[in-house]
């Protein structure tokens, strides 16, 4: 008798999303399936509006990770207003860019995945949460806290608020830095760089007790992408868009970020709402003969976010983050790439060191507080592209526009988006992993969830396209 | 001018015979909520937020186009006036795609200002959602027909103070549309100025300046009362030397 596995909702993730595990007869995992029950809707509902509104209107795309999208679509702006913007402006964005990885992560470890980590996988699920967290591990759920203030502090001097600031816009920023507010960030620096060091120490010191979960969960050969500095240092505002192997082959040295529909293609499928994007020339080779796979563009798989960011950099580019990259890399044999998910943590920890080390040179910069932020122009490109990588991975914003900036089309691929394949990937390891025939208990369905929450998705941000797809799967008996 | 002494709320006061209620009541320091109003351009009666009840007469009456009278029982905010008003702007937000978050009017918008101020903490009725354009063709200022409440003060301002007359409203009922020439593009009106005065007297973010974002615009009225002011004392006039 086969039969189905319901966990739904998955909690501690940002959205709402189930998973369901289909056994065969034998009580052995047949296939998973991770759904994304929720619809946005934000391509459709944009078309008419003008490009000008877009960050404030993409912004509300999430509350988590509001800046991305600020980010990404003034970028998009930009590019129609085809306009260089004040190296002073680009350094402010870079710098809520920073602020906003460093929040986005401190929420991922310390709060969503800290009571996994930290209390056990298997642990009462009554107190498995930051409540019981916060019981057991006073300081560690104090420093999470505090870190992920310093991130939401730096977004609120930038832009006036720490949640959809309406700050970055076509063009620029709309206001400098004051001296006043630099010297508050200088003075918040230190105590961010020791609760990041604290961590980074935890999570080091906490990997032996954890070789299976690093050996089964979402442990897989991938592609990874991600944006690189011109030379190949870690980057996350902008830059060229890199794609390598499992192996550290690469296979997109440097590509125009504009020029992303060339080697990212989407898949849809009846049961959730979040596309599944792929690298077009790996997929391809599946589309062979006359009745191709039904699975022929999971060739493609790739990976984003902290782990596929270290992954396809050369170096960091800050001295701590580079001493610690070169730990990380140890983790993987040699001339491999970081392949197992589970490490998705310990590269947040580093990502969170890079931004907080770059955040520090920055806020020196003697042209930091410059008042000239904001290029004016109008209509001058009709397709506007901005990429950047949010805390989750690469997200596009693609707006197409007629003479007078009012969209026509737009296309977003978010961050979450780009690891769908690798989280069903995720779920279907480690489901056949801990379930095989015996009973099933909470802490296995936990482990599960896990898988997801190494990716730290945002699935309320990451469905935005229109159309029906029923969402009917549930617990089912095959009789 | 004759004066008539009349009674709101209960307090007896003295206007000017045929001098609108809602200055009367201003003059008297009474909160009147108002829309459509705006000091310096004809009156309208449109937008119904200034409804008043006069004792004797069943009908609630506009104070911007009701002339004070001698003896008038005046009532200004009576509980079937705040529910009435709280209605009419409740229509008002379902009736178009009024999204103050994205918003370059939010937090200098009239609309909200007078929703927040009366305590109208959600709407109670359908949204119609209406799939309206946005028309951005003009080289300097935008009309985003999802944010008109059709005051029509642009098409007054634009009529009386610039004397183009570019905007009208055309269509009927909820689904009329304030228009330029005769129902083409902005960008493409031959009357036009330019001025931006329209701009300026939209309560909403209705008209708005190009390129401004979330809760960016800020409006001046005090262009009219200067203008106004100056026709009055004949300072625009021709040959007057200065």
């Amino acid at each position: 008798m086969t039969k189905t596995i319901t966990i739904d909702p998955v909690t501690r993730i940002e959205g709402h999303a189930k998973i369901t595990i289909l056994l065969d007869d034998d009580g052995q995992v047949a296939d998973t399936r991770f759904h994304v029950v929720e619809f946005r809707g934000f391509e459709k509902f944009c078309e008419g509006r003008s490009f000008w509104e877009m960050p404030g209107i993409t912004a509300r795309i999430c509350g988590i990770c509001p800046i991305s999208h600020l980010m990404a679509s003034a970028k998009a702006g930009d590019a129609i207003l085809g306009v260089n913007i004040p190296p002073t402006a680009a350094k402010l964005r870079r710098l809520m860019n920073w602020a906003q990885t460093v929040q986005s992560h401190a929420l991922s470890f310390f709060h969503l995945s800290g009571p996994d980590l930290l209390l056990g996988m298997d642990s009462d699920p009554a107190t498995r949460n930051v409540m019981g967290l916060i019981d057991k591990y006073p300081d560690v759920a104090r420093n999470g806290i505090r870190l992920r203030r310093f991130g939401q502090k730096v977004i609120a001097l930038l832009g006036g608020q720490s949640i959809h600031p309406a700050w970055t816009v076509p063009g620029g920023v709309r206001d400098p830095l004051s001296d006043e507010n630099r010297s508050v960030i200088r003075r918040m620096l230190p105590e961010a760089l020791d609760i990041t060091g604290l961590a980074l120490d935890m999570l080091k010191d906490a990997l032996d007790s954890y070789r299976d979960e690093e050996a089964m969960y979402g442990n897989f050969p991938s592609l990874f992408m991600g944006l690189v500095t011109p030379d190949g240092g870690l980057e996350h505002y902008d830059g060229l868009l890199r794609i390598v192997d499992a192996d550290g082959n690469v296979l997109e040295p440097g590509l125009t970020p504009a020029r992303y529909r060339e080697v990212i293609g989407e898949a849809v499928e009846p049961w959730t709402y979040l596309k599944f994007p792929y690298y077009k020339p790996m997929a391809l080779r599946g589309l062979t003969g006359e009745s191709p796979h039904p699975n022929w563009y999971h060739a493609g798989m790739y990976r984003v976010g902290p782990l596929a960011r270290l992954n396809v950099c050369d170096f960091a580019g800050t001295p701590r983050a580079d001493a610690e990259l070169r730990v990380f890399r140890r983790l993987a044999p040699r001339s491999k790439l970081v392949n197992n998910s589970f490490h998705y943590h310990y590269a947040r920890l580093i990502e969170i060191l890079f931004c907080l080390e770059r955040i520090a040179e920055t806020v020196e910069d003697p042209s930091i507080t410059n008042d000239r932020v904001r290029s004016h122009a109008a209509v001058n490109n009709l397709v506007g592209v901005g990429v950047s990588e949010a805390p989750r991975g690469t997200l596009f914003h693609e707006y197409h526009v007629n003479e007078d900036g009012i969209l026509q089309k737009v296309n977003l691929i978010i961050a979450t988006g780009n690891n769908n394949l690798a989280m069903n990937r995720t779920v279907k390891q480690i489901a056949q992993f801990h379930i095989n025939g015996k009973k099933l208990d909470e802490g296995v369905l936990n482990r599960i969830e896990h898988g997801i929450r190494l990716y730290d998705p945002c699935l309320s941000c990451s469905t935005h396209a229109v159309g029906h797809m029923p969402m009917v799967v549930e617990m089912v008996d095959a009789n | 001018m004759a004066v008539v002494t009349l009674t709101i709320n209960d307090e007896m006061v003295s206007a000017q015979e045929g001098q609108s209620l809602l200055s009367v009541l201003r003059e008297h320091g009474i909160e009147m909520p108002t829309l459509c109003h705006l000091d310096g351009l004809s009156e309208r009666g449109g937008c119904r937020l200034c409804m008043v009840e006069l004792e004797g007469n069943a009908r609630l009456q506009a104070a911007c186009v009701t002339p004070a009278a001698e003896g008038m029982m005046v009532h200004t905010h009576s509980e079937r006036l705040v529910k009435y008003r709280m209605m009419i702007l409740e229509l008002l937000f379902s009736e178009r795609n009024h999204v103050c978050a994205v918003c370059v009017m939010n937090g200098n918008c009239e609309l909200q200002y007078e929703a927040a101020k009366i305590g109208m903490d959600h709407v109670r009725y359908d949204y119609l959602n209406p799939a309206l354009p946005m028309d951005a063709s003009h080289e300097r200022y935008a009309v985003d027909h999802n944010r008109c409440i059709l005051c029509s003060r642009c098409v007054r301002v634009c009529d009386e103070i610039e004397g183009a007359h570019v905007w009208d409203v055309m269509g009927r009922g909820a689904n009329s549309r304030v228009i330029t020439d005769l129902n083409q593009p902005w960008g493409t009106s031959l009357s036009c100025t330019s001025c931006g005065k329209c701009v300026q007297v939209c309560p909403t973010g209705a008209l708005f300046t190009k390129g401004a974002t979330v809760a960016e615009m800020e409006k001046q009225h005090d262009f009219l009362r200067w203008i106004l002011d100056g026709r009055e004392k004949k300072v625009w006039a021709h040959g007057n030397g200065k």
